[in-house]
């Protein structure tokens, strides 16, 4: 196969740009959704009997780590899947799952200090739920910096993948933090037993759109950060194999056929799409 | 598993011997450790009541530092000289280099941690109240440390500045260890709320997540490195 061949190949088999009409669509969804959400966040809901206003960054917060527990599980499987196939599509799915879950973690650390702040009287309390969190959020960063070191794709992935399925057994000391220890962090509300007894109405509604809004909006960064880390990976390729194919013309100077392969590759690796549309 | 035992057995016995001919641990790692003890002392303004009170968490963070220096030189002894070649080559199962390798960092955190235990003892005016919680948590804490440093170590060799990127992706694992450890030190100290068996417990089973981790991880780590 000659280098023209390759860089095309590189180029073509994956997005072409960080967008598609689903993106669009999921943009779209995620905006609508998000506006929801602020309407039963501000407008819909009252504020709660016993929590009174400070309620309402509940329905941020709880949606947030619930999606941030779904991206990093999905970060896991996608590290397995590498660890078996040698996979570029799990090893840009992990990635990018593992990045946007490091983002709500963190969005989930804020949201939870600006809770504690009114209702404990300080932003941050060496509690069991706030402190394994933030153990997790070092972790998934430490793994974030692992992913951005310079490496060969498949050592790089390799390692990031056994940091990503060691990390997810962090999941079950947070999820059962405040059963193991004293806690003031409260137990389940949603997701677990009492929820009739301790949610219900609008405030009920308001948080299962907190969970489509973030949901929806994890999915769109998800696809985008994938697409991104895609075409980067496509870029570096193709720039390398044009970079090969420039020295084999300047060994060669007299190969006009070498040095068509040099332009080609180069548009390519330039974003300007195939050489075949180029010559069209 | 004979195969595994075996090729653990030689990789243990080859990191240890060099160990002891470079004699590494001993000249800068106890060095080390006794440092941090009599630095957290002066950080704590010398008072005895808050020392003693202090020298669970105080034992293990320095423990957990030492392990850092020894897993990544660890990783780092076969970076050089083509080991890591002639490894892959040999044959031996990556299940039981894994094995070896834990094996060699357990040994070592246990011999740096008979000067701390003296070294605390003796500087924050400590004793044992319930020797046998005391051992076996140390044993099983060491084991949980040596383990994760054996997956760790090599996770982050090789790059530039790995010295920076092992103590960030290895000190937050250890975390669960280190809350564990203390709580279960701090029982064995005569200060802790309830008998601390179940923080032992918990220490027993990071310890068998890390070795089944590293265990089923082995081969891709050694193949990609």
């Amino acid at each position: 196969m000659t280098e023209k061949a390759t860089a095309e190949r590189a180029a073509l088999q994956g997005p072409l740009s960080t967008g598609s009409r689903a993106t669009r669509v999921l943009g779209l969804a995620s905006i609508a959704s998000l506006a929801l959400l602020v309407f039963y966040t501000f407008k819909a809901t009252k504020p709660d009997v016993e929590l009174g206003e400070t309620v309402r960054i509940l329905y941020i917060h709880v949606p947030t780590i619930s999606t941030a527990y779904l991206l990093l599980l999905t970060n896991a499987v996608a590290s397995v899947v590498f660890l078996v196939k040698k996979n570029r599509f799990a090893d840009h799915l992990a990635g990018a799952s593992a990045e946007v879950g490091l983002l709500l973690l963190g969005l989930t650390l804020v949201t939870g200090m600006l809770w504690g702040r009114p209702t404990w009287g300080t932003y941050w309390v060496w509690d069991p739920r706030l402190t394994t969190t933030l153990i997790m959020f070092l972790m998934y960063l430490g793994y974030v910096t692992l992913r951005g070191l310079p490496g060969e794709f498949v050592t790089r992935g390799t390692r990031a993948a056994i940091v990503g399925i060691v990390s997810v057994f962090m999941l079950y000391p947070v999820r059962q933090s405040v059963n193991w220890w004293s806690s003031l962090h409260q137990g389940s509300t949603a997701l677990g037993r009492p929820l009739k007894a301790e949610i219900s109405g609008n405030q009920e509604l308001a948080l299962y759109i907190g969970f489509l809004a973030f949901l929806i909006l994890a999915v769109w960064l998800v696809v985008h950060r994938f697409r991104l880390a895609w075409l980067e990976e496509s870029a570096r390729e193709t720039s390398l194999t044009a970079e090969i194919a420039e020295r084999r013309a300047a060994e060669a100077p007299g190969s006009t056929t070498v040095r068509a392969d040099v332009s080609a590759a180069a548009r390519v690796s330039q974003g300007a799409g195939s050489p075949q549309e180029d010559t069209q | 598993m004979r195969e595994v035992l075996r090729a653990a057995v030689m990789v243990c016995r080859k990191d240890l011997r060099m160990e002891w001919r470079t004699k590494a641990t001993i000249s800068y790692v106890v060095p080390f450790v006794l440092i941090v003890v009599v630095l957290f002392a002066f950080a704590l303004d010398t008072d005895p009541v808050l020392l003693r009170r202090a020298t669970a968490g105080v034992y293990w963070i320095t423990v957990l530092f030492a392990a850092t220096l020894i897993a990544q030189r660890s990783a780092a002894i076969e970076g050089r000289d083509g080991v890591m070649d002639s490894l892959r080559l040999s044959g031996l199962d990556p299940a039981g280099q894994f094995l070896g390798k834990a094996a060699a960092i357990f040994a070592q955190l246990l011999l740096i941690q008979i000067p701390l235990g003296i070294g605390v003892a003796v500087l924050y005016g400590v004793s044992l109240e319930r020797p046998g919680i005391g051992v076996l948590s140390a044993l099983l804490a060491t084991l949980a440390v040596a383990a994760s440093g054996a997956i760790y170590g090599p996770l982050a060799a090789g790059f530039v500045g790995s010295e920076a990127v092992l103590p960030l992706l290895y000190l937050p694992v250890l975390t669960p260890v280190m809350m564990a450890a203390t709580r279960s030190a701090e029982s064995a100290l005569g200060f802790g709320v309830g008998a601390g068996w179940h923080w032992t417990a918990m220490l027993g089973m990071l310890g068998a997540t890390f070795l089944v981790l590293g265990t089923l991880t082995a081969a891709s780590l050694l193949e990609h490195r």
